[in-house]
């Protein structure tokens, strides 16, 4: 139990730098932001004013405080281009991050666990060498590529999937699936890579230990001895790698939103810096950064759940 | 382990087991065809890039003037422009070896100072722990808690873009990773009965850092090097590809890419010819990376 509350206070840490970071790294950015609201010719007032407004008079620690002090009340100020909250405009846009990265985790999940543990069994087999090769490609095509390919086979050349758009899930679900299936595709093609070949080789020191071998033994059938008793020990480095895999599937999927013109968060943030629109910079790195330090505590708790070992653990380093 | 955030790619020595040295003597005959391919992929990158300026190509940025029958020519077995031409005639060929050019200085840039800084601060939290050790574990955390396209993008937003800028970013990317795997391999080497020798002998913590740990931490930090190349590679590629990447007229794969994108349909190859060479130089250096760790024992924590 100290072990893990040791670890929440790190990150706890963490997310403290993370929300200071977000502040500091937005504020190098050149060009000063109300003479891009306001043009060059601006009055030297008018750039007054809307540095007050944008608290750009008071000093750093301030400006942190009050703008944590905000965000912890779930306001995160106003962008000044568009006027609207910009906790709102996460909030309008979170559902089609969260239902990509859902959906391409369960994908992914779904195809590597079966897949991870069949080469596991069968190692050094024809299908082990060639879910190998196959996955180290998928592994090895940068994501705007495979969304690329995905497009050209199944929009262009067969001409199942729309080549891009978005309709939100509550008008018409089919329409919406039909939407999100290449992103999700595209997407979970390189997590399901990572979690098979992690999966295997995992799998493949848990099957080398001697009570797989009892159970060998007394003859107990083959899946169960895969599913039932291989499984959950060679699952744990699992959790954590799929944990932090939805962490950055959630705040990772600039490319598709930007390739299939979908409404998320990244099409907020890439708008956003192109118009220097720095309150809204912050307020998405703040929440993605948040969300990651959250599924890592969630990671930690799972993890120590799993393996009963980890409980007994002091911290090290 | 709890204590620590698990980045993407973690590598530790460890003692191997019998079971391990099976199983790596039975890798070795695996995929060499791959290997293989990989390192001669590798090698030709590296000529045709050093070589750019002295081979026979066409300059990345020359357009033809014989008019619209040069536009998007298809690429077919010919010596006039093997891999045919884009959208404005300019040649495919030299703008794939110019743009791999870029890519693979920028990488192997970023890469080797963020070993250098990884290496001096992982192996001097591993050595000192304490104080200094939270500090680092801290900010190798916090770095590693931002998505990477989503940091690259923002920090592409404070800085303004060119080479230098890039590879600082880069640098950023790369550096948590290189750093936490120093730190470990520090961890199980400080304990080591030589260290502990040295130390008995009378040897000052520098020297021990310098002499004793630092050999042993760098060979598995080079060997994530491969690793970390490949990520930045796809990193550069998708900062170019939604364009805020190395500015032209210098030609990047990712930028090549996007441009090919809406004559997807009529003209494939201008996403193909960057995209399979983009694909083939990552999976080179995966491969490599991957051998040089299975060679060095190097247990495989994440994929």
């Amino acid at each position: 139990m100290r072990a893990i509350g040791q670890r929440m206070l790190h990150l706890v840490a963490v997310l403290f730098l993370v929300s200071v970071s977000a502040l500091i790294l937005v504020d190098l950015a050149p060009g000063d932001p109300a003479l891009e609201v306001l043009g060059p010719e601006a009055s030297d007032e008018q750039i007054a004013s809307i540095h007050r407004e944008l608290g750009l008079d008071k000093p750093l620690p301030t400006r942190y405080v009050e703008w944590v002090g905000d965000a912890l009340h779930g306001d995160l100020g106003r962008s000044f281009r568009t006027k609207l909250p910009v906790a709102h405009e996460i909030r309008s846009r979170i559902p089609v991050n969260l239902e990509l990265s859902a959906l391409a985790l369960i994908l992914a999940l779904l195809v590597a666990i079966p897949l991870g543990a069949y080469a596991a069994h069968v190692r050094e087999g024809r299908f082990d060498r060639a879910s190998s090769g196959v996955t180290s490609l998928m592994l090895s095509s940068p994501p705007f590529l495979t969304a690329t390919l995905l497009v050209f086979i199944l929009s262009v050349k067969l001409k199942l999937l729309p080549v891009a758009g978005w309709t939100p899930m509550t008008e018409d679900l089919h329409q919406n699936l039909r939407h999100v299936a290449l992103p999700v595709f595209a997407m979970a093609m390189l997590e399901l890579a990572q979690f098979a070949r992690l999966l295997r080789s995992d799998m493949v020191d848990t099957l080398d230990q001697d009570y797989i071998l009892a159970a060998r033994a007394i003859g107990l059938p083959r899946r169960q001895i895969l599913f039932r008793y291989a499984f959950r020990p060679s699952s744990i480095s699992l959790v954590t790698v799929a944990g932090i895999a939805l962490g950055r599937l959630i705040g990772g999927t600039v490319i598709m939103e930007q390739i299939f013109a979908l409404p998320g968060l990244g099409r907020l943030v890439l708008t956003a810096i192109s118009g220097k629109d720095i309150i809204v910079v912050q307020g998405v790195v703040l929440f993605v950064g948040t969300v990651y330090v959250a599924l890592n505590m969630i990671i930690t708790v799972v993890y120590a759940w799993l393996d009963p070992r980890i409980r007994a653990l002091t911290a090290h380093g | 382990m709890v204590d620590q955030m698990v980045p993407p790619v973690e590598v530790e020595l460890v003692e191997p087991t019998r079971a391990a040295r099976n199983r790596r003597r039975q890798r070795r005959g695996r995929g060499r065809f791959a290997f293989g391919f990989a390192t001669g992929w590798l090698g030709l990158c590296i000529f045709v890039s050093v070589f750019a300026d002295l081979l026979p190509l066409k300059h990345y940025a020359e357009t033809p003037d014989k008019g619209v029958s040069q536009f998007r020519r298809k690429p077919g077995f010919r010596l006039d422009e093997p891999l045919g031409t884009d959208s404005v005639g300019r040649s495919e060929l030299s703008r794939v070896i110019y743009g791999l050019r870029v890519s693979l200085l920028l990488a192997l840039g970023a890469v080797t100072l963020a070993m250098v800084l990884g290496v001096a601060f992982g192996v001097t939290a591993g050595y000192l722990r304490g104080w200094f050790g939270r500090i680092f574990d801290l900010v190798t955390d916090t770095l590693l808690a931002f998505p990477p396209l989503m940091f690259l993008l923002a920090l592409s937003a404070a800085l303004r873009p060119g080479f230098r800028t890039l590879t600082i970013s880069l640098i950023f990317l790369a550096f948590p990773t290189q750093a936490k795997v120093a730190r470990a391999n520090t961890l199980t080497f400080a304990s080591r009965e030589f260290v502990l020798a040295a130390r008995a002998m009378g040897a000052k913590s520098r020297r021990i850092i310098v002499r004793e740990i630092m050999p042993n931490v760098a060979l598995p930090v080079m060997s994530v090097s491969f690793l970390a190349m490949a990520g930045l590679i796809v990193a550069e590629g998708s900062l170019s590809f939604l364009g805020v990447g190395i500015p032209g007229p210098t030609p990047a794969l990712g930028a090549m890419v996007a441009d090919g994108r809406p004559n997807l349909a009529t003209s494939p190859h201008l996403v193909f010819v960057p995209g399979i060479v983009l694909l083939l130089t990552v999976f080179s250096l995966n491969t490599v990376g991957d051998r040089a760790r299975a060679v060095l024992g190097l247990r495989e924590l994440a994929a």
